[in-house]
């Protein structure tokens, strides 16, 4: 039914119907004319075939979309069998730190290769005829680039999407340091919702590990301002409440001013000025040291602590 | 005063709270949902019991409550003031998450009492091993 | 009757007794639980809704609840009405100091209930009653800002 539609077609479009013919009959040379372009070969740069293979994948679908006459129609479904491959390609571009606009450019600049080709399957590269298919062919491959900007986009609008539900999980681990002592090292800046997941997760991990000892790393916090330094004594104040004990370390000089210039009173909360310092305190008041493992001596040291 | 709480719902049926004396340690459970009234007859009662048996900790098992308002806040406050008058010491054990972070929010930290994560360490913090039964001389 | 209505649209409660207060409170929690609200959510409105559900018993001389969950789009929130026609508040300043009281708990019964919700409003008249309009919602952020 589809093969009838489609010579419909041809007939009332003849350019098109050409184009899909050449590019039927050129593949070959199309796709190796594209695996010299930049966008085929920064893309593969491993193998030369390998950009051979994806320029002849997208010259068949540049033929399929033409031989059903829709060479201005984004969502001809001749293109739905090389999306995938034109985003990763697109994607892979990108990741070099090539913006939406310099992989339209290099998209764009595949045509003139093909433009070449056609032009020399007549025997007048200038006569009507012959204008009339490069002009579907220039259609053609706008679409195509509308297309692969289409992917680009919706790639990326995916990836922001999936990058910001993870930063959500990953933005707090609740990490066991040792036997009932857990830690939060916090990243970035707090604000209420994040300090909400952060004390929410802390207060769980604490009852799931029986955590005597939960220690708030704020080494990665840019800034402290009087909110999160509220939040922070509001996690410490929870955390006690159900019976641990919790460690602000972390805490840089210049965010110690800070905290003194807000005249802020974390006067309650007991800080350490890093990881280390605050589980070696969490450590000694479960009666454990830890020492060098040298000699029998120093080891003998530490187990009478 | 002893005796097991039912499961059902706690709204007008009778609910008694159990206090259970483990050697020298009162362990109170709270569950559910708290009357006003029952939670100051709680406080009587306990205050009662420490007296009368010389007790020198309780410990009050809050794992089973999922609300503590200000009222509630205020009388677990009271019996720990109240039994330290009567030389006894009070551990408050297993809150829940959800319970601190609200209680926290509405203001009340109660800095006057000591907190467990759960009855086991409330024992241990109080000198009594629960495990190896060795106990305080 | 209580429960007829729950579903649907606003349900009125009576408060009268500790009985009732207890009764607010599991109602409250269940409608919100009903709406999607996490646990720590709950926890905060139910608390809330004692503070405040009290404060109509003991200072109010009593009254009723009104529970009306709300749809905005994504999210659900619930509102709590607390109605009495008991004296008033005098000075309302005051009222919502923490530590100020004029019963027998701890004074943090207003103020305390203010910062476990995210809509708090009070409307008192002196020797007519006092209204306290409480509303909560499912997600942390209320559906009137944008989400960043």
């Amino acid at each position: 039914m589809q093969v009838s539609v489609s010579e419909e077609n041809a007939e009332r479009e003849p350019a098109a119907h050409q184009v899909s013919a050449f590019l039927e009959r050129r593949r070959e040379q199309i796709a190796q004319r594209w695996a010299d372009a930049a966008l085929f070969r920064t893309v593969f740069t491993v193998s030369r075939d390998e950009a051979v293979e994806a320029g002849r994948a997208v010259t068949a679908a540049l033929a399929a979309v033409a031989a059903t006459g829709r060479l201005d129609d984004l969502r001809a479904p001749g293109f739905e069998a090389v999306r995938d491959q034109l985003g990763r390609m697109a994607a892979s571009r990108a990741r070099t730190g090539m913006d939406l606009d310099g992989v339209a450019g290099e998209v764009a600049a595949l045509r003139e290769p093909v433009t070449e080709l056609l032009r020399a399957e007549f025997p007048e590269p200038y006569a009507p005829e012959a204008q009339e298919a490069v002009l579907a062919l220039t259609v053609l491959m706008g679409t195509l680039r509308l297309v692969v900007m289409e992917t680009t986009v919706s790639a990326g609008e995916e990836l922001i999407a999936r990058q910001r539900e993870q930063l959500h999980e990953v933005a707090t681990p609740v990490i066991k340091l040792w036997e009932s002592t857990v830690a939060v090292p916090l990243i970035g800046t707090l604000d209420s919702a994040r300090s909400q997941v952060v004390m929410e997760s802390l207060l769980d991990a604490i009852v799931a590990e029986r955590a005597r000892y939960a220690i708030l790393d704020i080494t990665g916090v840019p800034t402290v301002d009087s909110l999160v330094a509220q939040h922070l004594m509001k996690t410490v104040a929870a955390a006690r409440l159900m019976g641990a004990e919790c460690i602000v370390s972390g805490i840089r000089p210049a965010i110690a001013q800070t905290i003194v210039h807000l005249g802020i009173d974390l006067g309650t909360v007991l800080t350490r000025s890093s990881l280390a310092d605050a589980l070696a305190y969490a450590l000694s008041e479960q009666g454990v040291e830890i020492a060098p493992l040298r000699a029998a001596g120093a080891t003998a040291d530490a187990g009478t602590r | 005063m002893t005796g097991f709480a039912g499961h059902g719902p706690a709204v007008g049926h009778g609910f008694t709270v159990p206090v259970l004396q483990l050697g020298d340690v009162l362990l109170v459970t709270l569950q559910g949902e708290l009357h006003d009234g029952m939670a100051e007859q709680l406080q009587e009662d306990i205050t009662a019991r420490i007296s009368n048996t010389r007790v020198s900790g309780v410990v009050i098992d809050i794992s089973g409550v999922e609300i503590v308002d200000s009222f509630l806040g205020r009388v677990l406050a009271e019996i720990a003031a109240g039994a330290k008058l009567l030389a006894a010491r009070t551990v408050l054990a297993g809150m829940r998450p959800a319970v601190a972070i609200t209680l926290v929010e509405l203001g009340l930290t109660l800095p006057g009492l000591r907190t467990a994560l759960d009855v086991e360490r409330a024992m241990e913090l109080l000198g009594v091993t629960t495990r190896r039964g060795e106990g305080s001389p | 009757m209580m429960q007829a209505s729950r579903h649907a649209g606003p349900a009125d409660l009576p408060i009268g007794s500790d009985a009732d207060l207890a009764w607010v409170r599991q109602q409250v929690r269940q409608a919100a639980a009903e709406l999607g609200f996490g646990l720590v959510q709950q926890t905060k409105l139910v608390t809330a809704a004692s503070e405040l559900a009290r404060n109509t018993l003991v200072h109010g001389g009593g009254g009723h609840v009104r529970i009306t969950p709300l749809d905005a789009g994504s999210t659900h929130g619930l509102r709590l009405d607390f109605v009495d026609t008991g004296p008033g508040i005098r000075d309302l300043d005051q009222a919502l100091t923490d530590g100020y009281t004029s019963g027998g708990g701890l004074g943090l019964g207003l103020s305390g209930a203010k910062r476990l919700v995210q809509e708090f409003e009070v409307d008192s008249r002196p020797g007519e009653g006092t209204t306290v309009t409480v509303t909560a919602w499912a997600t942390v952020v209320p559906p009137s800002r944008t989400v960043p």
